[in-house]
């Protein structure tokens, strides 16, 4: 489908028109490929941060500031492999999560940088093939649990409250609104009451700025337990966040494709939304290291397809541009999920 | 595909209340307003103890907890953050969805705050005014909860139906359409008043809510109706019975009415068809204002029914006109065999297969039976009750379910597990197990009980043989617990993995965590303290998503009693064994002459009026063998269990009639007397008059260190010493209700009756218990006769206030059961009344009891308690065993660990 914006009164508009007729593609892993830029701590200060106090090595979300061409290409990379919407490179970008790096004034910036890159990266691969490109702003869960304590001896004890993560969220969500992301993305949740303080922000500024900004929201079953890590059940988890009214729900890391299928089937039967899934390539090896090859990640999304169990698919830890091609190219043509309706309110 | 609009929770689990649900009872006891005992917890800050209210409450069943701090004296804000936290790091908590309770907002939004799951506020309102109401939903929408809306506005208080009607539709339609409100997540408490206050205007206060239910539920689609029920009786307050009769009806017609959910307290509900026909009438003629005077009317009649015993009404055979389904279930709830056979059949010949009507009517029935035990509806000789219903029924259709198997070459009934259940060797007591065995029975678990006495090695075979899921182990006398020591040991040698369940009287937390489950690391061996935790336990054990987590918090639980345990151990100063004997008991044998008994030698009893003995039975102990913790006879009398105490009371008096009558027990006794004097701690009995040694009865001393003034005792201290050149005497004895209740209780079995055959061994225990004390005091009065003139009425005697004990070696005055052995020695007790001990010294039959008299006015009962290793070593050369078996013996009262 070609680019016919003025059909459509949003972009929104556009992306859900396409959700309709066939599957979406979503990138893979930003770190795997950032990581092959072989970065020192050079690099990650460049001259604006040269003489920060603090080691900075290791913070990918810098980057967004420190080295915008890389992520750039990154993005245009994932792009060019098939990708409808790419995540912005801001999965650290809560001053909860930048405190380790004493970042926290940075954070707009980071954010807002961070969505301009990834649209400019839109803009090019549209000016290349003429097809509707997206850009989801990516709202990691943090290092820290609203529900969990890190203290055992003692479990009334929290790192974090839902305020502290309604703030911090807030402030990230102002910034990705400005650098003109589509959607926002809550991803990798393990705490489930972390996501609702991030719906919760979300929905204040929407408000506030009197807009609509949909929001895909993401969970990570952390291993065959079939729960997050805070303990909730897959279905539970949904039933916590189906006020959000999200554009898609679904899963993703912590498992391969293989692994993560049963709990996928079991939203499939429940979710009013469109479902989205982004697995790891695989569980890591030995090594620590992901090693399915593409063809494989594809031909088992391929069958989730054939399941009608997914509307947007991609990838996540060690999936590489190699992966998303095969991954689009194993659910082109195919179905998307419908989803199930509420029968009538009134 | 449509999905429907049911409310959808989730704690960690998900809760839908999806249409087969009738009613949802929220658990209502983690309320600081409405549980006296949670608001202590809570005000002291023993929130451990307030997690355990929560966790009972969610292990009894309950779907939904409502959580409520709001008290004057407490900062409730930061009482429900701290609680909803803590909870949150209770998985076995967590996994059902919260009610927050509070009137006020700022309490419930702190709440929401700490919350993952989807939970419910409770609750908000139109009191002030619409703007409040709209940001408060919106909020609640915000946070993603569901939402309990009270009929209340601006105006007050909905009373009458239209008032009830217009504040929910008008807040309805706010939510639904002004804020866009999910309306199933929408619950409405229409507000239940109370009815029979004497006042007109409040007689139609029922009707109007059940009648304001109806409405909503037909013109507000998708939504919810709850209420607390217990207002509605208010002004019956002091009269529980009629109160809990007029909830009874209420719920009825409002539940048809629609009503799906309620704060309700479970334990206080009468099953409808079980309230008597008359008052249940009286109450209806009230709730649903039927007639002007009906206040009047319950009001004459409340004190008939006040607190005299409640009758269900036997010949009331209405129940009979309903169909099948509801009959079975009837008779199962009520346990009623009369007419199970006859409806199995009815059933059976509507169904295609006869499994269909054990898997449809009769699993059914026994699933509200096992709600109403799991919310606290029905007590355990209620549900034995139950099972006998089911098992008639099973035995009955059995028959026909072989020969359709055989015509359909298929294999048994499904189950949810397999559970074998042993008392362990040298152990005859198995009334507790009987009774774990019943209650897992009634949960779909097929229970394989390989009796009493078992050995090892028979319940390793046994396991292996019936591909057992869960194996459960029972012991009553202090040397099982050695037994299931090495029981776990063995489970761990043969490579075992499946869970090890310890139960019985002397087994506890500390002896499983500390002696049992490290032998067992490949398994995970688990203390349950009573029957009604063992269905919670075994199907948290055979779930596959609950295990883990359960048996990771079982290992934190046991590492941490262990640590204590350790800790404690290090604490508790003991004193040596001479500087015990140092501070002994010194009685002044010079002003003392003892009395010489009526007959030395031994004398036998063959025959015992059983009428006699029914007269001085102990019943405190026979409500505790069915776990109803109580003292005799207020507990027939008590608020919850009442009901149940009378029922199992009134059949156990019936037994007793009929063992009277009937002559079903041959109490038999034996009882001697001989010349003693104390050794340091050991007893010697000589034979006649002569001095020439009989036997030697040994005793152990008490080796804590004590206050100034007080004394390290030993049994012979009640004896005066060779030293004293004063001739003293001691008696002994053994009673027994008799073998005969081994044999009945089997043909009850067989019957299928087990709540008949745990009744009669519960019963002989009783009698053997009160057969030792008539003994006692004839003793006293009579054979020995240094209390001629002792004058105890019978209801008295269990007071103890009598000169002179009784204690029984293996218990905690001499702990030592192997002294039993002298005992029956002396008394030839299996030739005399045929009374045998296992090897560890228990007695067969089971219904038996043993002791050592003393005359002493000094002797009293006391506690050895826990011993050192220089008396072992002392007490090894005086019974001249080695120290090694000693240890064994006296494992449970060693203060210090026995290397392996």
């Amino acid at each position: 489908m070609s680019i016919d914006k003025i059909k459509y009164s949003s972009r929104i508009e556009l992306l859900s028109e396409i959700m309709q007729q066939r599957i979406l593609i979503m990138d893979g892993a930003m770190g795997t490929m950032l990581q092959a830029y072989k970065f020192d701590e050079k690099d990650f200060r460049a001259n604006r941060f040269v003489d920060f106090p603090n080691l900075l090595q290791g913070n990918n979300d810098i980057l967004n500031i420190t080295q915008p061409d890389a992520v750039r290409e990154v993005h245009l990379t994932y792009y060019r492999s098939g990708a409808d919407i790419v995540e912005t490179n801001t999965f650290g970008g809560t001053s909860i999560a930048q405190a380790d790096y004493g970042l926290e004034q940075y954070v707009s910036e980071i954010n807002e940088r961070g969505a301009l890159l990834a649209r400019e990266a839109a803009n090019l691969a549209e000016q290349e093939d003429n097809k509707p490109r997206f850009v989801a702003g990516a709202l990691g869960p943090t290092n820290r649990t609203a529900s969990i304590s890190p203290d055992v001896n003692d479990p009334g004890f929290r790192a974090v409250n839902f305020d502290d993560l309604r703030i911090a969220y807030g402030e990230q969500v102002r910034a990705l609104i400005k650098g003109d992301v589509d959607l926002l993305l809550i991803e990798t949740i393990f705490d489930t009451l972390n996501a609702k303080a991030a719906a919760f922000a979300i929905d204040e500024i929407c408000q506030e700025l009197d807009i609509i900004m949909p929001v895909m929201i993401s969970g990570t079953i952390s291993d065959k337990s079939g729960r997050v890590l805070s303990g909730q059940t897959a279905v539970a988890f949904w039933n916590s966040l189906s006020h959000v009214k999200p554009f898609s729900f679904g899963l993703n890391c912590g498992l391969g494709a293989t692994e993560m299928r049963p709990y996928v089937s079991e939203l499939a039967k429940i979710v009013d939304a469109p479902l989205c899934v982004y697995p790891n390539a695989g569980l890591p090896n030995e090594f620590g290291e992901y090693d399915q090859e593409p063809a494989m990640t594809g031909g088992l999304l391929g069958e989730f397809a054939d399941a009608g169990l997914i509307n947007i698919v991609g990838g996540c830890c060690g999936t590489t541009p190699d992966h998303i091609r095969a991954i689009a190219s194993a659910v082109k043509d195919k179905k998307p999920r419908t989803p199930p309706t509420y029968e009538k309110a009134v | 595909m449509i999905l429907q609009r049911l409310l959808r929770l989730s704690g960690l689990e998900p809760f839908t209340l999806s249409k087969e649900i009738k009613f949802v009872n929220v658990g209502e006891r983690t309320n600081v307003t409405g549980s006296a005992r949670f608001r202590k917890l809570i005000s002291e800050g023993d929130y451990e103890g307030a997690l355990d209210v929560a966790r009972n409450q969610v292990e009894a069943g309950a779907q939904i907890i409502d959580i409520n701090m709001d008290e004057g004296l407490l900062d409730s804000k930061a009482a429900m953050i701290k609680y909803l936290n803590l909870i949150a790091a209770e998985p076995d908590i967590a996994r059902v969805p919260i009610m927050i309770d509070s009137s006020k907002w700022e309490v419930i939004e702190a709440g929401l705050k700490c919350v993952q799951g989807k939970s419910i506020v409770n609750s908000i309102s139109l009191k002030e005014g619409k703007e409040a109401f709209i940001n408060q939903a919106k909020l609640i929408y915000r946070y993603g909860a569901a939402v309990v809306v009270m009929a209340f506005d601006e105006k007050g208080q909905a009373d009458s139906f239209e008032r009830k009607i217009e504040i929910c539709k008008n807040a309805y339609d706010i939510l639904t359409k002004e804020v866009g409100f999910p309306p199933e997540d929408i619950i409405f408490d229409p507000n239940v008043f109370a009815v029979g206050t004497g006042i007109e205007e409040h007689n139609n206060y029922g009707v109007d809510f059940i009648e304001a239910t109806r409405w909503i539920r037909q013109n507000l689609p998708f939504c919810h109706v709850s209420g607390g029920v217990s207002n509605l009786s208010f002004s019956f307050r002091g009269n529980n019975l009629v109160r809990e009769a007029m909830h009874s009806v209420f719920l009825f017609h409002a539940i048809k009415a629609g009503m799906d959910m309620g704060i309700v307290n479970a334990a206080q509900l009468i099953i409808y068809e079980n309230i008597d026909k008359e008052l249940r009438d009286l109450c209806e003629d009230l709730v649903l204002n039927r007639r002007p005077d009906a206040t009047d009317r319950l009001l004459e009649a409340a004190a008939r029914f006040k607190g005299g015993a409640k009758q269900q009404d036997r010949n009331n055979l209405e129940w009979r006109k309903l169909d099948v389904t509801k009959r079975i279930e009837h008779a199962l709830v009520n346990g009623i065999t009369e007419f199970i056979e006859e409806d199995a059949e009815e059933a059976r010949q509507n169904s295609e297969k006869s499994l269909h009507v054990i898997e449809g009517p009769l699993m059914s029935g026994m699933n509200v039976v096992g709600d109403l035990f799991g919310d606290g509806k029905m007590f355990l000789p209620q549900v034995v009750k139950s099972a006998r219903v089911m098992k008639q029924a099973v035995a009955y259709l059995m028959p026909f379910m072989d020969a359709e198997k055989l015509e359909a070459g298929e294999d048994s009934a499904t189950h949810a597990g397999t559970i074998i259940m042993a008392t362990v060797k040298g152990d005859v007591h198995d009334i507790g197990k009987n009774i774990v065995g019943v209650v897992l029975q009634c949960n779909n678990y097929k229970v394989i009980d390989i009796g009493v006495m078992v050995p090892t090695a028979d319940i390793l075979k046994a396991a292996n043989e019936h591909n057992a899921d869960i194996v459960g182990l029972s012991g009553l006398i202090t040397p099982s617990l050695d037994e299931m020591v090495t029981v776990a040991d063995e489970f761990e040698r043969a490579g075992f993995t499946i869970p090890l369940l310890i139960g019985g009287a002397t087994t506890s937390d500390v002896h499983s965590a500390v002696k049992i489950h490290p032998k067992y690391s490949k398994g995970q061996v688990v203390h349950v303290d009573d029957a009604s935790r063992a269905v919670g336990v075994v199907s948290k054990l055979l779930s596959k998503e609950q295990n883990p987590d359960y048996i990771a918090s079982i290992r934190n639980d046991y590492a941490n009693i262990a640590k204590k345990h350790e800790e404690k151990q290090a604490r508790k100063s003991r004193i040596s064994l001479n500087e015990a004997r140092e501070n002994a008991l010194r009685l002044d044998w010079n002003n003392y002459s003892p009395t010489a008994p009526s007959f030395l030698g031994t004398k036998v009893f063959e025959k015992w009026d059983l009428a006699d003995l029914a007269k001085t039975i102990d019943w405190t102990p026979f409500f505790q063998t069915w776990e109803m913790k109580g003292r005799y006879p207020q507990i027939l009398q008590d608020e919850k269990q009442g009901e149940a105490a009378r029922a199992l009371f009134e059949d156990a008096q019936k037994m007793l009639k009929q063992i009277i009558e009937e002559k079903w027990f041959k109490p038999k006794a034996v009882i001697g007397f001989w010349q003693a004097n104390s050794r340091q701690d050991d007893i010697l009995l000589y034979e006649n008059d002569e001095d020439k040694e009989l036997a030697v009865f040994h005793g152990l001393r008490q080796q804590i260190k004590k206050r100034a003034g007080k004394v390290n005792t030993c049994i012979s201290d009640f004896i005066a010493p060779i030293e004293s050149a004063k001739k003293d005497y001691i008696g002994a004895f053994v009673v027994t209700a008799g073998e005969q209740e081994e044999e009945i209780a089997k043909k009850f079995e067989q019957n299928n009756d087990d709540f008949s055959a745990i009744l009669v061994k519960a019963l002989a225990d009783r009698f053997a218990e009160s057969f030792a004390e008539r003994m006692h005091q004839r003793v006293r009065k009579e054979f020995w006769a240094y209390a001629k003139d002792e004058n105890i009425a019978d209801e008295e005697l269990l007071l103890e206030n009598y000169k002179g004990i009784r204690p029984a070696p293996g218990y905690p005055s001499q702990p030592d059961h192997t002294e039993k052995a002298t005992l029956f020695k002396l008394l030839d007790v299996k030739k005399s009344i045929g009374v045998e001990l296992t090897d560890s010294f228990a007695m067969w039959p089971g219904s038996s009891v043993s002791g050592i008299y003393f005359a002493n006015p000094e002797a009293h009962y006391f506690g050895v308690a826990k011993i050192e290793k220089d008396q072992v070593i002392d007490y090894a050369k005086r019974k001249g065993m080695s120290i090694k078996e000693v240890e064994r013996w006296l494992a449970p009262v060693l203060n210090y660990d026995v290397a392996n």
